[in-house]
């Protein structure tokens, strides 16, 4: 029988799909290099932000260390690669594989915190995170590790190289933001979706239905870390050089859940919709404005960021017409 | 090792925890009172800064004398945001928990930029004042005096809170806290007492600021790595205890002092983190915390 919940469920997957083609066909006509990497960025954030959504938006914990998770999984295929020789088709798995775990050893000690508590410790994680990686010379300390272009292999998919042209960059971005995608429409539609709903708006309720609220928040943190990590293993290849500064940063921790916050938190195009909106507008602003370090383009981009914030609290994909939900659970969350 | 040396590293590690101890009062207070996190916290701590600095070098006058200006002014500034910013962010209806993070986040970036268009993004310091270069011998343990003046404005700060909290109305903010719906039935002004703890707040962080400034850098990111030691030692304090965010921030300049001693010097932080995780393993709510 079809109900009104399957149709939708059908119609967001069409539209998905419609999406999905669009975005392929976007770069083909553009060759101006800046707007492309414009575009990739945007993919690529788009996909970061909805793996955070999953943690953040369904399950409700408000993660603040996926810089660790997206840091691992970029290190961690960089490495199998420049020490092992694997390449990183392979080896952007073992990161996921890392991230997911690095995000359940993160999650055993502070998914027994609630609300501040919890978001506090997860900042300090990611931060030591951060502190250990600067600090251990075997991967490049401070001075990161420059990925080495494999001469005797050309650009190839499977070395996930290019350097003559970008453009397949934007394809395994793209592919990586629709798996994220696809993820967060499966977990709507099942169980654990709703479990996971259950756990954000009223974990006492929830568990006197017998909802076994640890596993699954870590159940939602490893497959959030995971996807986050092989986020992390595309860019260190896109941009071909890492370092703590560059993939481990405290304030990516911020910037990854920003898209998804601010375009409309656990739903399913938010995320989408705050990084087609706020990565353009932070990379123009910042290259227009920001030249020269006068501190302009900051200015517009914090403004900004409180403005939607306040003027939308739902997110800005209700503009177009996506229904968010009033969740009672985010704030209790705050509140416990 | 003598034991002066190890000496020493206490008697700084003690000075700078009465620091961290200040500004994570401030914040704690926000915390306690209407249950936010403020994230922009330590580009208040740089505003104050800078605010010392522009006036030391405009007119010369002494770092020290500017304390209760710059003080009101934060608290004026800390009011304003407030009902510029905050009493919207906690009105909304939509996942106020995020909202209120990411407003003061936003903020956080807005005043850094600020601060980088107006000053620059090099690093600026207050090269002359009374205390400036000048170190006391207390029994073979040298201790800078800027130093130490600072530990002792926060402990006279402390004092002064702790006064402030015996008053009638320390005693509303008490009230708030306990319950903020409540408080209207028995004729408390609930958006008054936010806005002065939000004013009190930032003063707290403005006299650490103009302190701090007597003989440390400013920058336009010297806030943040203050306010993550700020948030470490309110949740290891427990959010919204006053003498809790005095005893962590003096356990956390000691960890840290210790950790840069004994272990290693670029780890001292992470020494710092992993004593508030270990904590927070067996409290969750931190050593004196109630909410």
């Amino acid at each position: 029988m079809e109900t009104s919940i399957t149709r939708r469920r059908r119609h967001e997957l069409i539209i998905g799909a419609v999406l999905l083609l669009a975005l392929a066909v976007l770069p083909l006509p553009i060759h101006d290099v800046y707007t492309r990497n414009l575009i990739i960025i945007t993919v690529l954030f788009a996909g970061l932000a909805q793996a955070w959504n999953i943690l953040g938006g369904y399950c409700g914990q408000i993660s603040l260390s996926h810089a660790l998770y997206f840091g691992v999984g970029a290190y961690v295929s960089t490495l199998l690669l420049t020490r092992l020789g694997i390449p990183p088709t392979l080896g952007m798995f073992a990161g996921g594989a890392l991230g997911g775990l690095m995000a359940l050893l993160v999650g055993w000690p502070c998914f027994r915190l609630s609300g501040h508590y919890y978001a506090i410790a997860t900042v300090v994680v990611g931060e030591i995170g951060y502190l250990l990686f600067l600090n251990w010379d075997w991967i490049g300390g401070a001075t990161g590790i420059n990925i080495p272009y494999v001469r005797s292999v050309g650009d190839s998919w499977l070395w996930l190289q290019f350097r003559i042209d970008k453009l397949p960059y934007h394809y395994a971005a793209l592919a990586f933001a629709s798996v994220a995608w696809l993820v967060a429409w499966l977990i709507e539609g099942s169980r654990w979706g709703f479990v996971w709903r259950a756990v954000k708006d009223d974990p006492v309720a929830a568990r006197s239905l017998a909802v076994r609220i640890f596993p699954s928040k870590m159940a939602a943190a490893a497959i959030s870390g995971a996807l986050t990590g092989i986020g992390g293993a595309i860019y260190a290849q896109y941009v071909g050089y890492i370092d703590p500064d560059s993939v481990l940063y405290g304030q990516l921790s911020i910037l990854i859940p920003l898209p998804a916050v601010l375009g409309g938190v656990g739903t399913l195009w938010g995320p989408l919709v705050g990084a087609a909106v706020l990565i353009p507008l932070s990379e123009l602003t910042r290259s227009y404005l920001g030249g020269s370090g006068s501190g302009v383009d900051l200015m517009i981009y914090g403004a900004l960021i409180v403005v939607v914030a306040l003027a939308r609290p739902q997110g800005l994909a209700s503009l177009i017409g996506v229904r968010v939900r009033a969740p009672a659970g985010a704030d209790d969350a705050a509140a416990a | 090792m003598t034991s002066t040396i190890l000496l020493q590293v206490v008697v700084g590690g003690l000075l700078m925890g009465l620091i961290y101890a200040l500004v994570a009062a401030g914040l704690s207070l926000i915390f306690g009172l209407m249950d936010v996190v403020n994230f922009a916290h330590g580009e208040l701590l740089m505003l104050a800064m800078y605010a010392t600095f522009v006036v030391w070098l405009a007119t010369g006058v002494d770092p020290l004398l500017l304390l209760i200006p710059v003080a009101l002014a934060m608290f004026a500034l800390g009011v304003a945001i407030y009902h510029l910013l905050m009493a919207r962010a906690l009105s909304v209806r939509f996942n106020r928990g995020m909202v209120q993070i990411f407003v003061t986040f936003g903020l956080a970036i807005l005043l850094r930029g600020a601060a980088q268009f107006t000053f620059g993004s090099d690093f600026k310091s207050v090269s002359t004042s009374l205390l400036a270069g000048r170190t006391m011998d207390l029994a073979g343990v040298f201790v800078p005096l800027p130093q130490l003046a600072a530990g002792v404005v926060s402990l006279l700060a402390f004092g002064l809170l702790l006064l402030i909290s015996r008053t009638e109305f320390g005693r509303a903010l008490e009230a708030t806290r306990e319950d903020r719906e409540a408080v209207a039935l028995i004729g408390i002004d609930r958006d008054r007492i936010f806005a002065l703890g939000w004013g009190l707040g930032a003063a707290a962080v403005g006299i650490a600021g103009v302190m701090l400034a007597t003989f440390y850098y400013v920058s336009p990111s010297v806030g943040a790595n203050f306010a993550l030691i700020a948030y470490v030692t309110v949740a290891l304090g427990g959010f919204g205890s006053l003498f809790g965010a005095l005893v962590a921030g003096l356990l956390i300049g000691q960890v840290e002092a210790l950790t840069a001693l004994l272990i290693e010097p670029s780890l001292k932080q992470v020494g710092m983190f992993a004593i508030y995780l270990a904590v927070l393993m067996f409290r969750p709510r931190g050593l004196f915390g109630t909410l």
